[in-house]
């Protein structure tokens, strides 16, 4: 198979690592290669989980057929390629929806199941792995099986959140949300702080199926955390004004053709739109529509938005802390960034539900709250490691989808069930064959061979 | 309006782009390819995403003898053909192919097998006085070149081939379009040097779909490649022999 060398990167742009490229384009042909490789589907994780600096990347991307949608049941079985931009609207007319779904519709199916992704709806619905009723994996000696929580559970547990190391994700089937309309019915409220933002996360009476609040860093002192929490569930027919209620528009995505410089997104103009949003969107006092496009997928609506940050990239920095916890460590969080002087131009809070059984999934009950920070200096990279602390403080941990620097130490800290999934590794690839810069970096696998 | 189209040597990536290209406008689709699992899967994802009916059989374009009842078949299925889409062909290793028997192999795919199935699909639309042919021909069947000139010869040859059914069935109303792709980013694509401007090929799919609604008969896609191909037609053999392309 032929392949193609060149510098890749993540959508954090950082770092950029050559590799060695390989994209079959039928399905016999998506099979392990003698040396180490990793399989990337849309390049989405931020860091370094689809890079294999020097080692084979297989690119999953054309083999991304559906191969059967059962539309009375709601199950949908695809290649791991596909993406959920192609899956929504084929399932969409149909009355259907993704159970659970990450912030960006321009991820594979694969992705979703190997970094165990999570959506406005962890605390009821839980993470991806939850709705996956099998999958087809191709191990390091190129047999496919079939797993799922009843068949092989124990390659299955760690290959959902497993970051594409125990194998190739080949197929996915998938259990669906059944929908009345493609519109989302969306309340927003406006709180002046953390605390108070926390408390309509956590007020039964607020909550609905999505909730996720989205945070001004910038802000300080009283109103450290202010924000607006925004819940929403799909609209019935009773609520949209339309005779044809799962249709939606198709909308033109615009795309950021060249990098921006660097110095465009400073305190001061983040300051200057965050007081704009948070002045605009509070003003939402009443529920409104919004079709789903626009409510799960507002950054999809700018392709190529990562060139905002400038050539050097940013960091996204997405950490979990216990319920117990959460608000003392939050406060501690965004104390530390606003001391810094670095702002995010996107913050984001979610709640957290039960904790699933991907022995390296993410989510864990509690909250999650997600930063972008632009790569200015290596300042940034010790800031960081003072917020690992703070994390690990609390009980905490980072999202290894999202993860560029975490060191090795403090991931094995912050994912108790390491060992555990360790060992199914050892068992199903003794040889490492499937390894990864970031597996690499975490000294989860060996040196490139 | 929809229609029924066969699609030959479906399961390469730019057959794939056509085929939903057809399928998104409503038409129905029968596949054929030597690689009946790829098939498969194409025809679910087809059916999945568009609601088309999808047939799917095993075509081998060098197994001429085979080309009558494989047709056959297609009509019955099909009940009434509207079009024809001729999008498989051999690249071959160019260094492999000074050998005869790698060359013939070449030649038997491209040209022979094109030849056979080609005026089986003819015979049929010419007394219906209706239908379409598509044939994708290549830029390499434009101009010998060291690099690709066994390909380009039996392209050449397929290009000159369609031109000359164009002229016996423009009298019956039967349409026959030579597309001519330049870089598209496929398998035989993927990975070589010193290309440029590469088009994905759904969006050729699309185009290809497109012609169909215009007049052109000869269409490069994408469309700057008449250009590119027309400078490289008019260089004067005495220089063109001394080129490294």
């Amino acid at each position: 198979m032929p392949t193609l060398t060149k510098p890749i990167s993540g959508w954090g742009r950082y770092p950029l690592q050559t590799c060695e490229l390989e994209r079959p384009e039928r399905y016999a042909d998506l099979r392990p290669t003698t040396t180490t490789l990793i399989a990337r589907g849309q390049g989405r994780s931020y860091g370094d989980a689809s890079l294999n600096e020097n080692g084979r990347v297989i690119l999953t991307e054309r083999l991304d057929r559906m191969l059967e949608l059962d539309a009375k049941q709601g199950i949908l079985k695809a290649e791991a390629g596909v993406t959920l931009a192609d899956i929504l609207p084929v399932i969409v007319k149909q009355g259907w929806f993704l159970p659970v779904t990450p912030g960006t519709k321009f991820v594979s199916l694969g992705g979703c199941v190997a970094a165990d992704v999570h959506g406005k709806n962890h605390h009821h619905e839980g993470a991806f792995a939850e709705h996956v009723l099998s999958l087809v994996l191709i191990l390091a000696d190129g047999s496919h099986i079939n797993c799922s929580a009843t068949e092989h559970a124990d390659i299955f547990w760690a290959t959902v959140g497993g970051m594409g190391l125990t194998g190739i994700i080949a197929e996915v089937t998938i259990k669906l949300l059944p929908i009345m309309t493609a519109q989302m019915m969306v309340q927003h409220h406006a709180a002046k702080n953390l605390k108070q933002l926390f408390q309509m996360l956590q007020d039964p009476a607020l909550d609905d199926q999505y909730s996720v609040a989205w945070i001004d860093c910038l802000a300080s002192g009283n109103e450290l955390g202010r924000g607006i929490a925004m819940f929403a569930h799909h609209a019935g027919t009773s609520d949209v004004h339309n005779s044809t209620p799962l249709t939606s528009k198709h909308k033109r995505s615009r795309s950021l053709p060249f990098n921006l410089p660097a110095w465009l997104l400073n305190p001061l103009s983040i300051s200057l739109f965050n007081k704009i949003y948070y002045w605009k969107e509070a003003r939402k006092k009443r529920p409104f529509l919004s079709d789903y496009d626009s409510y799960f997928y507002p950054l999809d609506a700018l392709a190529n938005w990562n060139r905002m940050y400038g050539k050097r990239g940013f960091v996204q920095y997405q950490c979990v802390l216990p319920e117990a916890t959460a608000l003392e460590g939050l406060t501690a969080l965004l104390k530390e960034l606003s001391a810094s002087r670095r702002s995010s131009f996107l913050a984001v809070l979610k709640r957290f539900g039960a904790q699933g059984k991907g022995l390296l999934s993410f989510p864990m009950p509690g909250y999650t709250l997600a930063l972008d920070l632009p790569i200015r200096n290596k300042g940034l990279f010790s800031l960081l490691d003072k917020l690992d602390n703070i994390v690990l403080q609390h009980g905490g941990r980072v999202y290894l989808a999202k993860d560029a620097r975490v060191s090795d130490e403090s991931f094995k800290n912050m994912y108790p069930r390491y060992e555990e999934w360790l060992k199914i590794k050892n068992k199903i690839d003794p040889a490492h064959r499937f390894s990864s810069s970031l597996s690499r970096r975490l000294n989860i696998t060996g040196s490139v061979k | 309006m929809s229609g029924n189209v066969l699609i030959l040597g479906a399961t390469s990536a730019i057959a794939r782009g056509t085929a939903a290209a057809f399928a998104a406008r409503g038409d129905n689709l029968f596949l054929a390819s030597r690689d009946m699992d790829e098939l498969q899967r194409i025809a679910a994802d087809l059916r999945v995403r568009y609601g088309v009916k999808v047939f799917c059989a095993l075509f081998d374009a060098a197994a001429t003898d085979s080309h009558p009842g494989f047709f056959q078949n297609v009509v019955r299925e099909m009940q009434e053909l509207s079009g024809v889409v001729l999008a498989f062909g051999l690249l071959g290793d160019q260094q492999a192919a000074r050998d005869f028997s790698v060359a013939e192999k070449i030649i038997s795919s491209n040209f022979t097998g094109a030849v056979s199935i080609l005026s089986l699909c003819a015979n049929h639309f010419e007394p219906l006085k209706r239908g379409f042919i598509i044939g994708l021909s290549s830029v390499a069947g434009d101009r010998g070149r060291q690099s690709n000139y066994v390909y380009g010869a039996a392209k050449g040859g397929l290009s000159l081939f369609l031109q000359g059914l164009r002229n016996r069935l423009y009298p019956s109303g039967v349409r026959v379009i030579t597309i001519k792709p330049g870089f598209v980013d496929t398998a035989m694509t993927f990975g070589l040097p010193g290309l440029f401007l590469v088009a994905s090929p759904k969006t050729i799919g699309q185009q290809i779909v497109r012609t169909l609604n215009k007049s052109a008969d000869v269409v490069y896609l994408p469309g700057f490649w008449r250009y590119i191909m027309l400078i490289i037609k008019h260089v004067p053999e005495f220089i063109f022999k001394r080129m490294k392309m």
